[in-house]
């Protein structure tokens, strides 16, 4: 089996600097073909800059990447032949109809006119977006956009496609929608590399996550080991007897050896469960003692917390709704 | 998976260079994309419709009698002048053009794919000359109604056209030069209209070269410009081909050489 089938991507010490920023310093990826890979980080963290030197539209200062073990430098015509690229702003042409769009983008692919037509009509059919075909851009929906960039990235079949923050600014549904669309995409055997940072969104698509930020890979893993690294799942109960609570914390503190903490609401307790087979133990011990439970769950810890842990600072919303602003603000 | 991919890369043979025969299609397709943005937004073309018509009616009758005697007299001189001022004033916009569209996010799309990296480019100033023919009709049109008979019939009349049209696609590299380099659409305007009014009056378009200082006349007989407006008035007014047209198309043919390789290689470097 050939090497160069087993990676999509690998990269080195991708380094990129923008005058004093290092935006990317020092980043290493590897994707497996055929998976769903990652990027998450915040805003400014360089995910957009990593994807654009791995699409062949940034030169990187320093480092180096393969896509299918064709250098990006080197032999970038060919990487150009293996990628599809759906950009954080729609890379769609505002001023003309959806398939006026997709019939030029197959043209330049190569495909004759009644290939390009067919192919075409093909595309806004799988997109839903037959109805809104010859109606100008500008009339669209922000999600309708987003399709048709999706849409126009899968002309030529790639087996590698880049997909930047495709949900970023997307309603629920449509955000579901695309998830959906994306998952499909991996079933028929693409590559996929996303960027998000919702850390929802890596966890419901990505086989694999590189945590980014400032640059930098901080954890790299899949889901379950991120939050595994992070630290332990907790126990969740729920008493049936409110009044039971200072016996059940006792019981907890012998069995587990660890303080239970107890929520506002009477009768619901949490504590950390480092080994699950003890326990047993204690839904036992709960039993001899005449502890009854209304409810019990084991507590996963999110991603959000891993995110805290691993950069020492949360997404915050706010600063992520700014540095938005500022983004457009630029590529304007 | 593996199966997948080497599918695809057996399906179409991966090549690491563009062909001349690729760059051609692709430049073609780009300027199809230009003529369908034309055709969508008419108002564009407000300055290749409106300018002729008033620039060859102010300048016919403003500088007729004084320059030539009379207006019959001035037009076989003053129609190749309007024409080729017109059209290259034109091409101004194809920078300003080119500086919005870029700014689009389609553009990383463009670079982005397997395509010859000159097609957005080439296939933006090719579009344009539609509007440079849409702009030579127009004036030369013009002058017929304003009373101008150009003795080299209408064949030269065409051939005349077709090089103004030539040179100005040649001219607009220089402009899409501006419009890759500069910041703004405004920006590129400012820039392009230093080049573009010393270029265009200080010719022979308007008035006779003889009368002016003889520095100035160095300048003017020097300027590719001059031997374009030279050329247009022996091909249209007396159906003669002169050095002038050789030396318009050198000349024409050496900012093609400067300017398309610098505005590409800019092109490629802009993230």
């Amino acid at each position: 089996m050939a090497t160069n089938s087993d990676w999509a991507v690998e990269a080195h010490g991708l380094v990129k600097v923008f005058g004093e920023n290092r935006a990317v310093d020092g980043v290493d990826l590897s994707v497996r073909a055929g998976t769903v890979y990652g990027v998450l980080g915040p805003n400014g963290a360089g995910k957009s800059t990593t994807i654009s030197m791995l699409a062949t539209l940034l030169r990187p200062d320093a480092g180096s990447a393969t896509i299918f073990g064709h250098d990006v430098q080197r032999e970038a015509q060919i990487v150009r032949q293996l990628i599809g690229v759906t950009a954080q702003f729609a890379s769609v042409d505002e001023k003309l109809s959806a398939t006026e769009n997709l019939i030029i983008f197959s043209r330049l692919l190569g495909l004759s006119r009644s290939q390009a037509r067919r192919k075409s009509a093909a595309l806004l059919d799988e997109f839903g977006l037959t109805e809104a075909a010859t109606r100008p851009l500008a009339k669209f929906s922000g999600g309708m956009r987003r399709r048709l960039d999706l849409a126009a990235s899968l002309i030529a079949q790639p087996p590698l496609i880049f997909l930047d923050e495709p949900t970023t600014g997307l309603d629920p549904r449509t955000r579901s929608q695309m998830w959906d669309t994306i998952r499909r995409l991996v079933n028929e055997g693409s590559t996929v590399l996303l960027t998000t940072q919702y850390l929802e969104e890596a966890d419901q698509l990505a086989d694999r996550i590189a945590v980014i930020d400032t640059g930098r890979v901080v954890a790299e893993g899949t889901a379950e080991e991120l939050k595994a690294s992070v630290g332990e799942s907790s126990l969740q109960l729920r008493l049936a007897d409110g009044g039971d609570v200072d016996e059940a914390r006792r019981v907890i503190r012998e069995t587990l050896g660890v303080d239970a903490v107890i929520s506002p609401e009477a009768g619901r307790i949490t504590a950390p469960m480092a080994d699950p087979d003890r326990v047993t133990d204690l839904f036992i011990r709960f039993r001899e003692t005449g502890i009854r439970l209304s409810e019990m769950s084991v507590q996963k810890p999110t991603l959000d917390e891993v995110f805290l842990t691993l950069t020492g600072h949360g997404v915050d919303s706010d600063s992520v709704a700014a540095e938005t602003i500022q983004k457009e603000e630029v590529h304007a | 998976m593996t199966a997948i991919t080497t599918a695809t890369l057996e399906g179409r043979p991966l090549k690491n260079h563009v062909s001349l025969g690729q760059s051609v299609r692709n430049s073609f397709t780009m300027a199809y994309r230009g003529i369908l943005k034309i055709r969508r937004t008419p108002e564009q073309l407000i300055d290749v419709t409106v300018q002729p018509i008033i620039f060859t009616l102010m300048f016919t009758y403003i500088f007729g009698g004084a320059i030539a005697g009379s207006i019959a007299d001035y037009l076989p001189m003053i129609i190749p002048g309007i024409l080729v001022q017109t059209v290259i004033t034109g091409s101004v916009v194809t920078g300003t053009q080119l500086r919005e569209d870029m700014d689009k996010g389609v553009f990383d799309r463009f670079k982005s794919l397997p395509i010859a990296r000159i097609a957005p480019l080439a296939g933006a100033l090719l579009a344009d000359t539609v509007r440079y023919a849409i702009a030579t009709t127009l004036t030369l049109v013009m002058g017929v109604i304003l009373g101008w008979r150009p003795g080299g019939g209408l064949g030269h009349v065409v051939l005349a056209a077709v090089l103004v049209i030539v040179c100005a696609w040649a001219i607009s590299w220089i402009f899409a030069f501006f419009g890759v380099v500069a910041r703004s659409a405004s920006s590129v305007q400012g820039i392009s209209f230093l080049v573009l009014f010393p270029l265009t009056f200080l010719s022979n378009a308007f008035v006779p070269a003889d009368t002016l200082p003889n520095w100035l006349k160095a300048f003017v007989n020097a300027n590719p410009v001059s031997h374009l407006v030279t050329a247009v008035r022996d091909l249209a007014n007396t159906g003669t081909v002169t050095g002038d047209l050789w030396l318009a198309l050198l000349g024409a043919a050496v900012i093609v050489a400067v300017f398309a390789p610098l505005t590409v290689r800019s092109y490629m470097r802009k993230a």
